[in-house]
Formats: C-alpha cells, structure tokens, sequence
C-alpha cells in the first residue's frame, strides 16, 4: 500500500465525520482509494459520515457507485454527499424554484397566469382572471378575479393583496368565493388556511408575520 | 398613408356600429377622407344605420373573391363626398373571409383615405379576427353595464396580444342619474378596471335611436348631446386635446338664479 490517504482526507466535526474527496485525480483511483481505506475499517458500529465531493461534479451513476462502495463494503453509513457544484441545469431549475416570478401588468378576464414557484403580480387582476402558483400569489394592485396558491397541495401558501375584493381564492385543495350579497373590498389582506378550522380565513396584512413566520424561506417551505 | 382603426366591444349590442357611423360621420365633418368597413359577414347594420341600404350593389365578399374591382364596392354616403362604405355581405358567412383577405384589402385602401374604420362583429372567434387583422389602432365600446366591462376587459387583453398600440375606451349609452345612485358602473371605476385610455364618453340619448332609424347617424346634427360627444371624439383622433363634456343636466336659467339666491 503507497502513499495511502493522498486522496481522502477526514475531518471530525460537530456534525460528525467528512471525509473530503480530492477533485483533480481520477474518479477510479478516488474509488479505488476509497475501498481500500473503507476496508481497513474496524469500527463495527453504524457510524454516519458525510462525503463532500469539492469541486468534483459526480453524475448520479458516480454516486451510486461510491454508496455501494462504502455502504456494502463496510459498517459506515452515509448522511449525505455534498458538493460545491451544480450544474448548469440544476442552477437554472433551482433559480426557477426560488425566485419570486414578477409580472408588471393587469390579468384580464378570461386570461390565466400560470407560476411555478411565487408569483408577484404588479397590477389588477380583474374580474374573471385567473393566477395559479404552485407557491405564494402576491398582488399588488387589485385582486378582483380568481387566486390560487400552492396549487400542488402546499397547503401554507398564502395570497396577499393590497385590495382584497376577489371571486374566488383557492389554497392548496380549499376554496372560498365571495358572499352573494355585494361587497366592498378590503384593503392590505391576506388569505390563508387556519390549522385549526380547516377553512381560508382573511385576515389583516399586518398578522402575516404571526401566522406564516417562514413564508419567505423558501428552503423551509421545502419548495 | 391613411390609419386603420378597428371598433370592437366583445359584447353585442354595446354600440360597435352605431359608434363607427357617427364618428365616422363626425370625422368627414371635419374634412377627413374616412372609409367604414362593415366586416360582421351575414348579419350587416352600418348600411342601414348610414341609409346607404339601397345603393349597395357589390359587397365586401364580392372583392375578396375577384368578382370585382374594390372601387366599384365602395358605396359613397348620400350626405358626404369623402365618406365611404365597404358593405358586408348579407348571405355568405364569416368562414369565407380570411385575415389575409381583408389585411390585403385595407392595405390597398391606406393610400387613399386619411381614416378607415372597421366595424367589428360581437364575439372573439372568427370574425373578430378578421376585423383587427389589418389595423393599426383599436377603439374598445362599452357601456356602464358589468357584463359589457368584463367583456371589454377580455377583448382588450386579446387586443394586447395583436400588435396594435394600446386600445382606446368609449364609454357608450351612460346614464348620469344611475351612476349617481350607483346602480351602473361610474366612469372612473370602469376605466381603473380596464386601466387604458378613455377616449370620451357618450350619454344615452333617444335621439341617437331616432337619428338610426331614419338613416342618418346623429353626429350630423349640431345640436344634440350625444352628437356632440361624437363630434369630441372625433376631434381627440384628430390629436386635439378635448375636455370631457360635463353631464349636468342643463337646467335653464331660472334654476340657476334660484340656485344664486339660495333657493334651491
């Protein structure tokens, strides 16, 4: 055995064992030095460690292939394998998700704006518009048409207006429309779904705070 | 080179035809070489509100197809040497025309007028196309009704996807007592909900039913209200900066001194 560890370097840290794969040799010698180090292994007991691959972007076959190494050759589990790159389409699908979509216009009857991720509206949405987010639906103008938020079942989604006179609101699976009776709208509201009664409530824009603490951390809403 | 201009509503009923006789008539009032194209294919009313009915010899159809020159189609108005009308057919339908048809048909037309206005069929499908497929602006009607709003609403966001300049609005047939009691929409609220620009207004007035019934569009009469909405129109077009007119009732002269004197 030469000049062994050359290309794996362990680190202890409150969060448990890294072991750091160096990213300029060869993905074979890595693996190849992998195997060997995992085998040398004593330790019995399922010791949990996280691979960080650096600058090394590994294809989902890389992967898998240094979870088999090390988790059938050995006791060692693995809690995650970091990298610090992504590629060009995972950047790109990961900005799609996270960003707040902004559209500068009105939503017309009979149109139908459709958002992954949230969507900000700077503009009225009319009577008979529809706007559909898989995330939040901020408005900022009038909201007389159609909102719905968290479209795919993110029942914590909330819609924001700053004139709230809408047809209908729709969370996740709930929806509540207008009273038959005509009504004035209200200004700076928001709707969401209480816990407790199950039902879309209103309410001032001011409780958003108490009631969606996390509504912009977007990694929290596991969006 | 002469501007094509498409009159529209979504709705039916709201005033497409009689607005695009009357401003027409109110555009060669003020010397403008004006053309009217009536493309509601199977069911045509601007001949009749023009009481051009008996002259009309070859229709709109009849160019498209070859059957005739263009020149010999156009119907010249009874009142106004600069003023003509394409007629549209009464028995073909809207199928027959094509936007390619009648984009090619206005473009041959441009050189020779200074306006020309397309009365558009109601509804979004075909006919609609037809008409906004050779112009370069769009005047949406409507009327203080919420139907006919929302209707204005959706043409215009399709309107917004042609390329046109923004639409313009005419709010028609406004009842000032019922939008003092709230019962119709106001014109502030009807234009923050279109949010385009208000091009003018024209009261309800039964002259305007008269004027049409007797074939002779009310914005050739001086003296009455909604012709000279019309005419105001006409003159915004033309690029001049008109007030908006005031809806007060006019309440004669012994109203006002009895308003001076606190009587009233």
């Amino acid at each position: 055995m030469t000049d062994s560890n050359l290309y794996l370097t362990m680190k202890g840290t409150n969060e448990g064992i890294i072991v750091y794969l160096d990213d300029q040799c060869a993905f074979s010698t890595l693996l190849n030095e992998l195997k060997e180090k995992v085998q040398s292994d004593t330790v019995n007991d399922r010791t949990d460690i996280t691979i960080h691959c650096q600058h090394r972007y590994l294809k989902d076959w890389q992967l898998d292939e240094i979870r088999k190494v090390v988790e059938e050759d050995s006791s060692l589990k693995i809690k995650s394998i970091e990298s610090n790159v992504l590629s060009h389409q995972e950047a790109l699908t990961w900005f799609d998700e996270t960003t707040v979509k902004t559209f500068i216009k009105t939503i017309r009857s009979g149109q139908i704006l459709r958002v992954d991720g949230d969507a900000l509206i700077i503009g009225d949405v009319n009577p008979g518009a529809t706007v559909i987010a898989t995330g939040n639906v901020f408005v900022l103008g009038q909201l007389k048409g159609i909102a719905h938020a968290g479209s795919d079942e993110q029942a914590n989604s909330v819609v924001v207006a700053s004139y709230m006179n809408p047809n209908q609101i729709r969370i996740a699976n709930k929806i509540s429309r207008a009273p038959d009776y005509e009504v004035e709208g209200s200004e700076r509201e928001f709707a969401y779904i209480n816990e407790i009664t199950g039902q879309i409530e209103l309410d001032d824009i001011h409780n958003l705070q108490k009631i969606r603490p996390n509504l912009t951390d977007i990694v929290e809403r596991g969006l | 080179m002469g501007e094509a201009i498409v009159i529209t509503s979504g709705k039916g009923g709201v005033g497409k035809t009689t607005t695009t006789a009357n401003v027409g008539t109110a555009l060669a009032l003020q010397d403008k070489k004006v053309c009217l194209i009536d493309t509601d294919i199977g069911l045509r009313n601007l001949d009749v509100i023009l009481g051009l009915e008996n002259r009309i010899i070859f229709d709109i159809i009849d160019v498209i197809e070859g059957r005739c020159k263009l020149q010999a189609a156009l119907v010249k108005d009874k009142r106004f040497d600069c003023l003509h009308l394409l007629p549209a057919a009464q028995s073909s339908d809207k199928n027959e025309v094509t936007p390619e048809g009648i984009k090619e048909l206005i473009d041959e037309l441009k050189p020779d007028y200074d306006y020309i206005l397309i009365d558009c069929p109601a509804g979004i499908e075909q006919g609609y196309k037809n008409a906004v497929a050779g112009a370069d602006k769009a005047i949406v009607v409507t009327t203080p009704e919420k139907s006919s709003v929302r209707d204005a609403d959706r043409i215009i966001g399709l309107l917004e996807q042609e390329e046109l300049e923004p639409p313009h609005l005419i709010i028609n047939r406004i009842r000032k007592h019922m939008m003092d009691t709230g019962d119709m929409l106001g014109v502030d609220d009807i234009v923050s909900t279109l949010s385009v620009e208000l091009l003018g207004v024209i009261l309800d007035d039964e002259d305007v039913i008269r004027a049409s019934h007797h074939g002779n569009p009310v914005a050739f009469q001086p003296d009455t209200k909604a012709s000279i909405c019309y005419r105001n129109i006409s003159r915004r077009i033309l690029g001049e900066s008109v007030p908006l007119m005031s809806f007060d009732e006019d309440k004669g002269l012994m109203v006002k001194v009895k308003k001076l004197l606190g009587m009233k």
